[in-house]
């Protein structure tokens, strides 16, 4: 390990929170975005129980309600959107193009403290008796009925939704100017790649929904009509904003992961990625196309059946992209000399469950069954699948990838490997049944259900349980790994990656001296640096090659 | 970055421009121009936000790489604004698909 590095550069409570280091920031993004998961999780906890009986047996209807908005508050705006982007994407970024920082290190220091502001606010509201709107905060319930503590909530979302326009921001200018010599477009990792898409996103969707709940706060606060039908407003015109920016919001969450997935296949099969320009390409396609599709939630609300099948034409057309990257890492695996590490059993878990979410998104983008599944518990089913079984089975893949280069320190494999087998079941069992669930007609945001869909809510509960004792037993052997892990080095896998040629943790600067990128990505073969043993290193395939 | 610096008489002349704008805006709120009114309105507020935008945003002066950028955060807004009127402006277009029957029960 080196001497010194980022971690111990400087001390003192001071020296973190005031510090402009993109990879400090990020370990501030580490801990609070941790500590909103715990928060998010706690109340997804008290829903699975709540459901065990039929009847319900935990809370109130009212604080039911309350329970699901704020854990989908919390999950999605203050731990799946910023969660690899602000935290893997922070760290990684400067030192994968060969840079010493982001372009604008106080900027991103600001995103942090921007997001930490929103998060009091949103907790502020929870703590004042919490809100009951649902996480989509739909009007005029939100901005005319509710008697929860919805402005303060409304408030705390809209300003964090800067910290992702500045992190956004940040990264464009960043992979725009400041590559290393020799770090052409296509030579950037499709990490890279996958969070210049989500910039696009971050920049070009996130005013809309800020502006949009800021319509709906001045409603509430000021009774401006703008989506109030009795004060001349139009409460689909607040779906259709919202929906503008939280289906590609989706894409934020799920892309990074998917970049992730881009780094860990190659590396664990041992072989070039296969079609790297389509799998970049698709990440800004998906990002472009992710804009087009957004009333597909809003098939049932009233909105014209031209605009239906508009929709729901374009929402099949994000599949092709989606089926490229899945076809491409299927493809890299082909002969590969795969090895199951911790990583590698995160990114298969990944497609597997990208696969099924993805697929039965399909369902819910076809006009005529969507009448059927439209609010059910197979709509709750789809999109988890999509955000914990997509990007959270990224994000914890990608930490458990890059743990080495964070903190220096290797996990404990065999543990770690038990864990991620735990999640991939748990999260099965949570969720497959509402599938079921759903579409047996079991509508979602409900208090109680009827007695005969018990057996799968008690499935779903005991799956949640596995699945908790999945996320514990992370984070308890990676804080234990901090002090007792074995040392790692700097290439441990070993990986192609510009984040692995520098010492684990990284110097302050990242590099000592500014590196000169002289070869392909993913290029196994060509790199004695690697020390691969023959043979091993993977050819691309042949032309022909079955 | 540019390192254009505009005279304050440009200034001062986009300022009345803008002045003037906020009038007709004012004057066009109180005559009834029947279905013209969102289109006056929306008129007038493009023409001012492009001054506010092309000279006191100096996207006038910036280099081609911003108004890329700007082009694109239009067409996005375009983007947004196009699709969700393909809702509003076909609500109604498509009733003949409906079965008689169909017609019969919803008029009930």
């Amino acid at each position: 390990m080196p001497k010194v590095h980022y971690l111990n550069a400087s001390y003192g409570l001071k020296s973190w929170l005031l510090t402009t280091d993109h990879k400090r920031i990020a370990l501030l993004y580490l801990a609070s975005v941790t500590f909103f998961f715990f928060i998010g999780g706690l109340f997804a906890t008290m829903i699975r129980i709540h459901l065990l009986t039929p009847g319900g047996f935990l809370v109130s209807p009212e604080t039911y309600n309350k329970l699901f908005t704020m854990h989908g508050v919390t999950m999605v705006f203050f731990f799946l959107i910023p969660s690899i982007p602000a935290i893997i994407g922070n760290f990684l970024i400067p030192i994968m193009i060969g840079a010493k920082d982001l372009a604008f290190p106080k900027l991103n220091l600001l995103s942090w403290y921007i997001y930490i502001i929103g998060g009091c606010f949103v907790l502020y509201s929870f703590s004042t008796g919490g809100l009951d709107t649902g996480w989509t905060f739909y009007t005029p319930l939100s901005s005319i009925y509710s008697n929860s503590a919805v402005t303060p909530a409304v408030i705390g979302v809209f300003i964090n939704g800067f910290s992702s326009i500045l992190t956004g921001l940040n990264f464009l200018v960043t992979i725009h100017t400041m590559r290393a010599p020799g770090m052409t477009w296509f030579r950037l990792p499709l990490f890279v790649w996958a969070h210049y898409a989500t910039s696009i996103i971050f920049v070009l969707g996130t005013p809309v929904i800020a502006i949009t709940l800021l319509l709906a706060g001045l409603e509430r606060m000021f009774h401006l009509g703008f989506f109030n039908p009795a004060m001349g407003g139009d409460p689909i015109l607040f779906q259709h904003l919202f929906w503008f920016y939280s289906h590609p919001a989706v894409y934020i969450m799920i892309l990074p992961a998917m970049g992730v997935i881009s780094e860990i296949i190659p590396t664990f099969a041992r072989r070039p990625i296969f079609g790297y320009s389509f799998i970049a390409g698709s990440s800004i396609a998906i990002a472009v196309i992710g804009f087009l599709v957004w009333a597909h939630h809003m098939f049932l609300t009233g909105e014209s059946v031209y605009a239906a099948l508009a929709f729901s034409l374009m929402s099949y057309l994000v599949a092709i992209p989606s089926a490229v990257k899945v076809f491409n890492w299927t493809s890299t695996l082909y002969k590969g000399s795969i090895s199951y590490d911790t990583p590698m059993l995160y990114a298969l878990g990944f497609i597997g469950l990208f696969l099924v979410g993805g697929l039965t998104g399909l369902f819910l983008a076809c006009l005529g069954l969507d009448i059927h599944l439209h609010d059910t518990y197979f709509v709750v089913a789809h999109f988890h699948y999509i955000m914990v079984g997509g990007a959270v089975m990224g994000y914890v893949g990608g930490l458990h990838f890059w743990w080495p280069k964070i903190t220096g320190r290797m996990y404990p494999e065999f543990l770690a490997r038990i864990a991620a087998v735990v999640l991939f079941v748990g999260f099965n069992l949570t969720f497959f049944p509402q599938f079921v669930l759903g579409y047996l007609g079991m509508p979602r945001r409900y208090h109680s259900y009827p007695p005969e869909f018990q057996a799968l809510n008690v499935m779903s509960t005991a799956g949640a349980s596995i699945l908790a004792l999945g996320y514990l037993l992370p984070m308890v052997y990676l804080v234990w790994s901090l002090k007792y892990g074995a040392i790692a080095g700097p290439n441990p896998w070993p990986a192609t990656g510009l984040e692995w040629k520098t010492a684990s943790p990284p110097p302050t600067e990242n590099f000592d001296v500014t590196p000169v990128v002289d070869w392909e990505p993913y290029d196994f073969e060509h790199r004695p640096d690697l020390a691969l043993e023959p043979g091993i290193g993977g050819l691309l395939p042949a032309h022909g090659d079955d | 970055m540019s390192d254009h610096i505009a005279s304050p008489k440009l200034y001062v002349g986009i300022f009345l421009a803008l002045m003037v704008g906020t009038a007709l805006t004012v004057f066009a709120a109180y005559k009834d121009l029947g279905p013209w009114n969102i289109v006056v309105a929306l008129a007038i507020a493009t023409f001012k936000a492009t001054l506010v935008v092309l000279f006191f945003m100096h996207a006038k002066y910036s280099p081609k790489r911003t108004h890329l950028v700007i082009i694109c955060a239009v067409f996005w807004l375009g983007i947004m604004l196009a699709l969700t009127l393909t809702d509003y402006h076909t609500r109604h277009d498509f009733s003949f698909l409906r079965s008689p029957a169909t017609t019969v029960t919803r008029s009930v």
